[in-house]
């Protein structure tokens, strides 16, 4: 069977701690066979890595997964597009996202003030659920990786920084604003028809929110800054 | 079958790689608790009893999917009435209203992604447990299909939660959250954790003990 890695089994009895390809080879040599050998993170393949024109992705050779991409933009277009989704998140939910009318009576909500009235009506499963899923997680998730983002940018090394890049990873897929944007052009459709709606501020930050969040995905996905976060051997 | 390539999977010549940062580690076989050197995070060769908590969460799920689909999920009450939904209920009202596309939208985001999801993770299991070799690809697919529409399950919880905060038009009419709404919403997050727990990388296992 050949393979293109090279394992000496010697190593294994010198070291009690895991340790990245290949062992005993100075910085250099490990950063030039780290830039050689990819695993997929879905199949387990063992593959060689390969060079990318811009815009370029690589999908694994067994599994067709998405292994890596060389960007065309840079991470500080990531950090202003993500600063801008900030802005607009604090405005999403700062403000009402529509209100109703019906008889007289006017009725508007915040997306917190639908977790609160949720919560003393006795659902506070739900009510939770909502908190975490629309605000929480995104909220954690959007302020840590403009932190992450601006101490990469400014250089500036921190002992935290694996643990930030974790947190994003485990709270992205909870963090479900897209799909609560649909939520809300469900609910207005819904309501359409027997009330008179009017737009709220939020509405349109929400909005703005899907589009720039949808641009910074598409510029930087956080697995990839894992290659900026030095080893301590 | 043929096995397409020379270049084996990590594990079949002893190498480990970081769930959390995809670092190739050589592990010494004496430790037991292995740290990724760059992100701590816990080094495993494949995520711990991936199966049997998979199946753990995807029980209780189906458990939970009866009531959930039972249970009314959404009352709304008017001057002189109260009409009690199912989801099942909401969607054929959606459409007799006149927005099917809205009603196929509901449909597909309440009962076809949890349903699909609960039979293709149960055919996925089983698939593994029995070492099948069948179709690799198409099952490491299906699974990708089902990590990405989870989410979006979530939508008829965000619809209830809108319509019970501002339909309160005092005695006009007030929509609340039935019990059902529990249970689906419980039977999202465990779905999710479901396909969270379960690791494709044991789709393909099967292929290289079969052939290494």
């Amino acid at each position: 069977m050949s393979t293109n890695v090279s394992i000496d089994a010697k190593d294994h009895d010198r070291s009690p701690h895991p340790s990245p390809l290949p062992l005993g080879e100075g910085e250099q040599g490990f950063r030039s066979f780290h830039n050689s050998v990819i695993v997929c993170h879905e199949c387990d393949q063992l593959q060689r890595k390969i060079a990318l024109p811009p815009g370029g992705a690589a999908t694994c050779c067994r599994c067709s997964a998405l292994l890596y991409r060389n960007r065309r933009a840079t991470p500080a277009s990531s950090l202003a597009l993500l600063l801008a989704a900030a802005i607009m998140f604090v405005l999403a939910n700062a403000f009402p996202i529509f209100s109703l009318e019906m008889h007289g009576i006017r009725n508007a909500t915040t997306l917190f003030g639908a977790v609160q009235a949720l919560w003393h009506k006795d659902m506070p499963l739900i009510s939770a659920l909502v908190l975490f899923t629309t605000i929480l997680a995104p909220a954690v998730e959007l302020s840590t990786f403009i932190g992450v983002l601006s101490l990469l940018h400014f250089r500036r090394g921190c002992q935290a920084l694996p643990w930030l890049l974790r947190l994003i990873l485990v709270l992205e897929p909870w963090s479900m604003i897209e799909v609560f944007m649909l939520g809300v052009l469900v609910s207005l459709v819904k309501l359409w028809h027997m009330m008179n709606i009017v737009p709220g501020i939020a509405l349109w930050a929400y909005a703005a929110l899907m589009v720039l969040l949808a641009a910074a995905t598409a510029t930087l996905d956080a697995r990839e800054l894992w290659d900026r976060i030095p080893l301590r051997a | 079958m043929s096995r397409p390539h020379a270049i084996p999977s990590a594990a079949a010549i002893g190498l480990h790689t970081c769930h959390a940062c995809g670092l190739v580690l050589r592990v010494p076989p004496q430790l037991r608790q292995a740290r990724c050197p760059r992100c701590h995070a816990g080094v495993h060769l494949r995520k711990p009893d991936s199966i049997t908590r998979t199946w753990a969460l995807l029980i209780a799920a189906a458990i939970l999917f009866i009531p959930a689909n039972l249970l009314t999920i959404m009352e709304t009450h008017s001057l002189n009435s109260t009409q009690r939904d199912t989801i099942l209920s909401g969607v054929v009202s959606l459409w007799n209203g006149g927005s099917w596309p809205l009603a196929m939208l509901v449909f597909f985001a309440s009962i076809v992604v949890p349903m699909v999801k609960l039979i293709s993770l149960t055919f996925l299991l089983l698939s593994v447990q029995r070492g099948s070799t069948w179709r690799p690809l198409e099952r490491a697919r299906l699974y990708r299909l089902l990590e990405f529409i989870g989410r979006w399950s979530m939508l008829d919880i965000y619809v209830i939660t809108l319509l019970s905060a501002l339909v309160q038009l005092q005695s006009f009419a007030s929509v609340s959250a039935g019990p059902g709404s529990i249970a689906f919403g419980a039977v999202v997050v465990l779905t999710m954790l479901a396909a969270m727990t379960f690791d494709p990388r044991l789709i393909w296992d099967a292929l290289d003990q079969g052939h290494g």
